[in-house]
This record gives C-alpha cells, sequence and structure tokens, in this order.
C-alpha cells in the first residue's frame, strides 16, 4: 500500500477544503477504501477521515413524512432500526442482503453510495483498465464477462455499479445532500452515478471536495411499504454480490396497481431505474400478464457486453419474481435469508 | 503527524505510538501488542479470521485503519474467558466439534459473540448460517458452529424466561 498523510477534520468545511485538494479521499469505515489501497488498485496521498465529523450519524423524520439518513449511520444500525424496516423494507432487505455482517456493522450509508466497481480487471492491476488508468483500454470487454453489463454500457467500460442499497434508493427517488466548495447542494441517487461513455473514470456527479453528508428519502416512498421487496441472485447463497437484483414497489387500491416503482442492480455502472415498465404497471391489475409485459419494457434497451446473453432473461424473470412478491405483500419480518429467490421456511435448510 | 493513539484492549488501556499511518488494527493487535489470537486470514474483509469487538460490533479488524479507531474498546478472543472460565461459545465450540484445523476458530467465536448480541437470529439456524456467512470454514466445520451458536441461544433464551418465571 502507498503511503499517504492522515487527517481527520473537526469540521465539514475543514473536510471539504483538505479533500479538494489533488490525490486526497475521504475515509468513513474504509471497508472499500482499504481494501482498493491494498491491492494498490487506488493510491490516495492523504486520506480526510470523516468518522468524527459531528451530526453525521442521526436518522431524523422530517415533516413531510420523508426521514434524512446522515451519511455515517452504519448500513446494519439502519437496517435493524424498526420503524426504518417496517417504512421502507426493501432498502432494509437490500441492506442486510449486501456483504457480511461484519462489513455492515461497520460500513457506512454514504460509503456504500461510492462504492466502486467489483469488476475483475478494474482490480486487477495487471490488467488493462479504462476506469482504473483512463486510455489503457478494457480488457473485460474481450475477456471474461458473464457478470458484466448489458444496459448503458461502452466500449470504454462494461462494468457495473455493485450496490445493493443503491437500487431500491432509486426506485424511491432518494436524494443525497452535498457538501463542496460551493456550499451545499442535492442530488438524485438517480442522478448521482455516471454511465461510462468515453470517461469510465469519472463514476459520479461529485466534483473534488464533496461530501455527502445525508441521504433523504421523500414521504411518498412510504407509500410502497405495503408491497415491497428486493431480490438478488446470488453466485453462492450469502455473502455475494448480485448477479442481477430488482427492487420492486407497488401501491394498489382495489385490486389496481396506481403507481409502480421498479430497479435493477447489477446490470449497468449505475442502478437502473425502470420508467417505462412503471408506467405500464400503473392502472393495471397485478398479475402474471402485466409483470412480464413490465419487464420485457424494462429490458428492451439490454444488449450483451461479452458471455452475458443470460442476464437479460435472468434480469426480467427476477423482476417478474420480485413483482410477484410485492403484490403478495411485504412480509412481516425480513426473511431469514434477505432477499434470496430462493428462501425457505424457517428453520428449514435452504438447500435441502 | 500525530501518530500516537489509545484503546482499551480487553479491559486494558494501550497507548500506542504508530510509526506508520498504513497500520489496520489487525497489524496493530498482532504484531505491536502481540495478541496473536487474532487471525489474518484474506487481509481483504472475505473470510472474517481477523474478527473482532469494536465498541461492542464485530467487525473486520483488517479493514480498519488503527488511527480511525482512537479511543475505541476492543475485545479479541484473548479477552473473553474469565481466567481458566471459558465463554459460553468458547465452551459450546468444544462440545459441538465446532471446528477442525482451528485457525479460523478465534474468528467464528467473536463473530458468535457478536451476532448473539446483535439480537437477530434467535433459535432459528437458518438466521444463524445467514447471520455467520462473515466467517468462512476451510475445513468445513458448519454444521458443528451452527450447533455450537444454537446451543448458546437456547441457553440464554432458557435464561431469560427462568428470569421472567
Amino acid at each position: 500500500m502507498k503511503t499517504f498523510d492522515y487527517f481527520r477534520p473537526a469540521t465539514i468545511s475543514d473536510a471539504v477544503a483538505a479533500a479538494a485538494e489533488p490525490g486526497a479521499a475521504y475515509l468513513a469505515a474504509g471497508t472499500n477504501l482499504l481494501d482498493l489501497m491494498k491491492g494498490g488498485v487506488t493510491g490516495p496521498s492523504r486520506l480526510v477521515d470523516v468518522t468524527r465529523l459531528p451530526g453525521l450519524d442521526r436518522v431524523e423524520r422530517l415533516p413531510d413524512g420523508g426521514i434524512r439518513i446522515g451519511a455515517l449511520v452504519r448500513n446494519a444500525d439502519l437496517a435493524h432500526d424498526p420503524d426504518f424496516a417496517k417504512t421502507y423494507p426493501a432498502i432494509a432487505e437490500a441492506l442486510l442482503s449486501g456483504a457480511s455482517a461484519q462489513l455492515r456493522n461497520a460500513a457506512t450509508v454514504g460509503g456504500n453510495l461510492l462504492q466502486r466497481t467489483r469488476c475483475g480487471y478494474f482490480y486487477d492491476v495487471a490488467s488493462a483498465c479504462n476506469k482504473r488508468e483512463p486510455g489503457t483500454g478494457c480488457e473485460a470487454r474481450g475477456g471474461e464477462n458473464r457478470l458484466h453489463a448489458v444496459l448503458g454500457w461502452s466500449e470504454a467500460c462494461i462494468a457495473t455499479h455493485p450496490s445493493d442499497f443503491c437500487v431500491p434508493l432509486v426506485a424511491l427517488d432518494a436524494v443525497v445532500e452535498i457538501e463542496g466548495r460551493n456550499g451545499k447542494r442535492e442530488v438524485a441517487v438517480e442522478a448521482l452515478h455516471c454511465l461510462p461513455g468515453d470517461t469510465p473514470e469519472r463514476e459520479s456527479v461529485l466534483e473534488p471536495g464533496d461530501l455527502i453528508v445525508a441521504l433523504r428519502l421523500p414521504g411518498e416512498a412510504r407509500a410502497f411499504s405495503a408491497h415491497a421487496r428486493y431480490l438478488k441472485v446470488r453466485e453462492r447463497t450469502s455473502f455475494a454480490f448480485a448477479v442481477v437484483s430488482a427492487a420492486a414497489g407497488l401501491r394498489i387500491e382495489q385490486g389496481t396497481i396506481r403507481d409502480a416503482r421498479l430497479a435493477l442492480g447489477g446490470v449497468a455502472a449505475k442502478p437502473w431505474r425502470a420508467r417505462a415498465a412503471e408506467e405500464m404497471l400503473a392502472g393495471s391489475s397485478p398479475g402474471p400478464d402485466a409483470f412480464h409485459r413490465a419487464a420485457k419494457a424494462a429490458l428492451a434497451d439490454a444488449k450483451p457486453s461479452g458471455d452475458n446473453q443470460f442476464k437479460i432473461e435472468l434480469a426480467q424473470r427476477i423482476l417478474v419474481r420480485a413483482l410477484t412478491l410485492a403484490a403478495a405483500g411485504t412480509p412481516r419480518r425480513i426473511p431469514a435469508l434477505p432477499a434470496s429467490p430462493f428462501s425457505s421456511v424457517s428453520g428449514a435448510l435452504h438447500d435441502a | 503527524m500525530n501518530l500516537s493513539i489509545s484503546l482499551t484492549v480487553n479491559g486494558v488501556r494501550r497507548d500506542v505510538e504508530l510509526e506508520d499511518p498504513r497500520v489496520t488494527l489487525l497489524d496493530l493487535l498482532r504484531e505491536r501488542l502481540h495478541l496473536t489470537g487474532t487471525k489474518k486470514g484474506c487481509d481483504r474483509g472475505q473470510c472474517g479470521a481477523c474478527t473482532i469487538l469494536v465498541d461492542g460490533r464485530r467487525i473486520n479488524s483488517c479493514l480498519s485503519l488503527a488511527l480511525s479507531h482512537d479511543g475505541a474498546d476492543i475485545v479479541t478472543i484473548e479477552g473473553v474467558s474469565r481466567g481458566d472460565q471459558l465463554h459460553p461459545v468458547q465452551a459450546a465450540f468444544i462440545a459441538h466439534d465446532g471446528f477442525q484445523c482451528g485457525f479460523c476458530t478465534p474468528g467464528q467465536i467473536m463473530s458468535a459473540i457478536g451476532l448473539i448480541g446483535e439480537g437477530q437470529a434467535g433459535d432459528d439456524p437458518e438466521r444463524v448460517r445467514e447471520g455467520m456467512s462473515g466467517n468462512l470454514c476451510r475445513c468445513g466445520a458448519y454444521s458443528g458452529i451452527t450447533d455450537a451458536v444454537l446451543d448458546v441461544q437456547q441457553s440464554l433464551i432458557e435464561a431469560d424466561q427462568r428470569r421472567r418465571a
């Protein structure tokens, strides 16, 4: 690991000033950053430790019925907040389907939003990677790429965004509050991450020094709590990134879908909101016909970036499954295997 | 740059002068404090062998920058027994053959203590397995590990019922 200067600011403005310098990076829990630094994938010359900044570790209820989550709230604390899990069950399920209990105890809300892709070629410093070293090429394009993007990719980069948490967040119109050199601003989570285009090294709209201080969910997001699920296909039962995942939220009145929210994970360089599919679902009656039509619409623009044609079909099936389970109603308690399509009844072996 | 930190490790205050900002909690415990019970498996947060409790929560010490944890209260496998009296989770691992080679065991035990403290798994084996999925065991002692954790959970549930009766 390359060495670095360590700075622990006392205020947000000190943090922003220190992190705006070239070569600086913010450090929260470090569950992704230290891993990348150990592998030589990234080598900041200065770490700005934000973990002691005051006021960023709170969950606050807002007058409009929404919620404001400080950027330093730990993933596990948010997922296990009973009121939060009841109000935003798909978000809690997504959080609990990610990583391991140890990592969720450390990892922060802000850090999760900004975690880097898990593309193996990005991680392997001996491989060409336009994201890690712009202009060097993309070895994933002709390499082992069955888990890579099927939406929004470019010849320069076919990596996916790995977050589970972000998938229901974009479905529910979450917003991040940012403090930077030019003051405060807000960005929708859906607009936070960039598609690769010709500049895959630019992963978000954040400018040097920009610090995510909080995440906000609008009051309207509560309307989906009775019919909300997150589902995630993994290559092992637990502690694995998504091959494909989906968040589904429905507002059903008198047997008709009034409003739908849908997003996919593991398919693109950003969490993928499926607005066309949402519009098709509104006004229809919940069932296989409507769900299959919506899933097809959600993947209409998909194309394989390599050996991953199967993900297009898989994404449609997982969308149909997520919608079916959401229509059946949010479970009273998050299942023993959160987000698993193979979840069994309590106490039974999942693979028996 | 001031690189000195204070930690409470297994109940004892330790003041440590770090010569390098890159030191993780894992390396600090093993190489500076000579507490080698905490193991370095993958060193990348994937195997759980380095699991410790920091301020009561189980985390991967390999992905924790020591400087960032100035003032923390740490418990390692060396701090869980009371003299010769094993911690109930340690005793249950022996009773249920929850290990073979033993390398992952300190991390498994610290993770199990953390899991029990979190109070989410209860006596559901599927929730225990899911809650322990951050700890790999190459010998495949998972069945005994699950039984050990369930045994301790059951004892706690019974003790709680006796208190309420």
